[in-house]
């Protein structure tokens, strides 16, 4: 059971002081969640606190690949908006 | 760095009434404000307009998270070659910001005030804020410290932020009503949730409030900024400049929403336009009867260093600063030498300026029959001279000329006609663009004005002139508004003004 921050993260350092498991680390090009330790937040908080923070739709999947934050969730700027 | 109190009148009496030196002047805001709150921002650049042209200011991009989402913001973008608020090309570690200051407070000792202001909120990134403000405070203490904030987790700062070198914070507050918010803001990250919609904005409001109220109580002055954002608050900030006011906001500032399709955000592709120069106008003038507007913001990236206007962030960025060797107290006496001369010359300016109000009043009482406001654009590179040719100007800055005196309304930017391709984008031209940026003005005054656009300007009614180059900027508008009112110019209604596509 982990979560993972995947290329479109923009690094802004606003997941890593909430994880409760300290499993969020800096890395290049992107933040990384080291899996061992990762315990999506089970027993501390109700949401996973890194997902629940992040302002970038897509960037935290959930363990079977599914984006927490999908496009259009966060922003309002729907998919058709952002290929027009 | 003692300021003499040379209008004690005006002090005691901040607002209301007509005191020397505060109404209809040509001082700039700060003769407006309590002597007490004066000296405290004299030397601020982004506070008075005349002292940015004398002091410098910078950012430092310490604080990249954020925790909440507003529409005007997308936290994807971040370009070298963009500039505006939020964006930033370096985000810094507090020990790498702490070096940049010095490095640059010892290279431009102009510098007064650093300021932390993002990408991302300062106070949602506190660890990293105040490690670099209490370095700061330690290191340098002749350089003043400022906070921009969205205001969610203000209250709970306050105490902290109390204890180092900072005498103002800067917090956007765009709404105190949360169904205007909700247009806004589409979520904040609460208590270790994410709130959506009218809940998360009135958690929002309530907190900025508190925090206003809570900094107001401790002494420390707090600016108020506000984005206008047309068919969303615009109508509403009226309100929202009156109720910061009455808790003790000392100074509002309604900046122009930046909406570029191409910045990415939400008001950029849903099409949500910004306001007009005129539309931004028109509500500082509303809002100004009950407070004292902000006319020469820059809207600065988050990273700028140098005078409002200009940018050296480019000489300073992480390897130039690691290869530069600070000797940073013997750097403070330079600065504070640097600092003292430049006070001196406000203050004989500010002597100056007083004696000529008390002349620009008497002789506003004599033409006040019948003689109407005249808008007038100024092409200017700083100085409060006219000392710029039209076809190279980034922007003008525009003066009102009254019966009561002239006033600084605020600046306008375009592209320089003369460096410009033949057109910017969208088949307008450069020099169409200046013309757009004109409207409402019936002059333009500056250094040098070529034969190419003269036939342009006056087609739209705007008068140029060259006749003033190198003369004070109040000097020329006051010279040039006289002479419209000997010529009958000056009849209660304006020219029509051409439309310009």
């Amino acid at each position: 059971m982990a979560l993972e921050i995947i290329e479109s993260c923009t690094s802004c350092w606003a997941c890593e002081p909430l994880c409760p498991s300290k499993a969020i680390y800096e890395a290049k090009p992107h933040f990384l969640i080291d899996a061992s330790k990762c315990t999506e937040c089970a027993g501390d908080f109700e949401d996973p606190q890194c997902a629940t923070i992040c302002p970038i739709e897509g960037a935290i999947l959930n363990e079977d690949g599914v984006p927490l934050n999908p496009p259009g969730s966060l922003t309002g700027i729907t998919l058709q908006k952002l290929a027009a | 760095m003692e300021l003499p109190v040379i209008n004690k009148a005006s002090a005691e009496a901040p607002k209301g009434g007509c005191s020397a030196g505060s109404c209809g002047s040509t001082d700039d805001q700060m003769s407006h404000l309590p002597e007490h709150i004066r000296q405290k921002v004299f030397n601020h650049p982004c506070y008075s307009e005349e002292a940015h042209h004398y002091f410098a200011r910078m950012h430092v991009a310490v604080a990249p998270a954020c925790n909440i989402q507003c529409n005007y913001c997308n936290r994807k973008y971040d370009c070298a070659n963009e500039s505006r608020p939020g964006v930033v090309s370096e985000v810094l570690k507090p020990v790498q910001a702490v070096k940049k200051v010095l490095a640059v407070a010892a290279t431009i000792p102009q510098m007064s005030v650093l300021g932390i202001a993002g990408p991302g909120d300062p106070l949602a990134n506190p660890e990293r804020t105040f490690e670099t403000f209490r370095m700061l405070s330690e290191q340098a203490p002749d350089i003043k410290l400022c906070v921009s904030t969205n205001g969610l987790s203000l209250p709970e700062q306050v105490e902290e932020l109390a204890k180092y070198n900072i005498d103002h914070v800067t917090i956007t507050i765009n709404c105190v009503d949360p169904d205007v918010g909700a247009q806004i803001y589409p979520w904040i990250f609460w208590r270790n949730k994410r709130i959506k919609g009218r809940e998360a904005a009135e958690i929002l409001i309530e907190q900025q409030q508190k925090g206003l109220e809570m900094l107001v109580a401790k002494g420390i002055l707090v600016k108020v900024n506000s984005v206008m954002i047309p068919g969303v608050n615009d109508k509403h900030l009226e309100e929202v400049s009156k109720i910061v006011k009455a808790k003790g906001a000392f100074l509002h500032n309604v900046m122009p929403l930046i909406s570029e399709a191409e910045h990415g955000t939400f008001y950029g592709l849903t099409g949500q336009r910004g306001p007009t120069n005129e539309e931004l106008q028109a509500l500082q003038d509303a809002c100004e009867g009950d407070m004292n507007m902000m006319r020469h913001c820059r809207q600065c990236r988050a990273d700028a260093v140098g005078l409002l206007g200009e940018d050296r962030g480019a000489e300073f960025t992480l390897d130039k600063i690691e290869s530069m060797d600070i000797d940073y107290p013997e750097a403070m006496k330079m600065r504070a030498e640097v600092h003292a001369a430049i006070n001196e010359e406000l203050e004989s300016k500010r002597l100056a300026r007083e004696a000529k109000v008390q002349l620009v009043s008497i002789q506003g009482t004599k033409t006040k029959e019948g003689a109407r406001p005249v808008l007038m654009a100024v092409a200017t590179k700083g100085g409060g001279i006219i000392n710029e040719h039209f076809g190279h100007a980034g922007e003008f800055l525009i003066y009102e000329a009254s019966s009561s005196g002239v006033r600084f309304i605020g600046h306008r930017k375009t592209i320089p006609y003369c460096e410009g391709g033949d057109t910017c984008g969208d088949g307008e031209s450069a020099l169409d663009k200046t013309l757009r940026v004109l409207v409402g003005c019936e002059v333009v005054l500056c250094s040098k004005v070529g034969y190419e656009p003269w036939g342009p300007l006056e087609a739209a009614g705007i008068q140029p002139n060259g006749e003033h180059a190198m003369e004070p900027i109040e000097d020329a508008v006051t010279a040039v508004y006289e002479e419209m009112r000997v010529a009958g110019k000056l009849a209660p209604n304006p020219p029509e003004q051409q439309k310009v596509a």
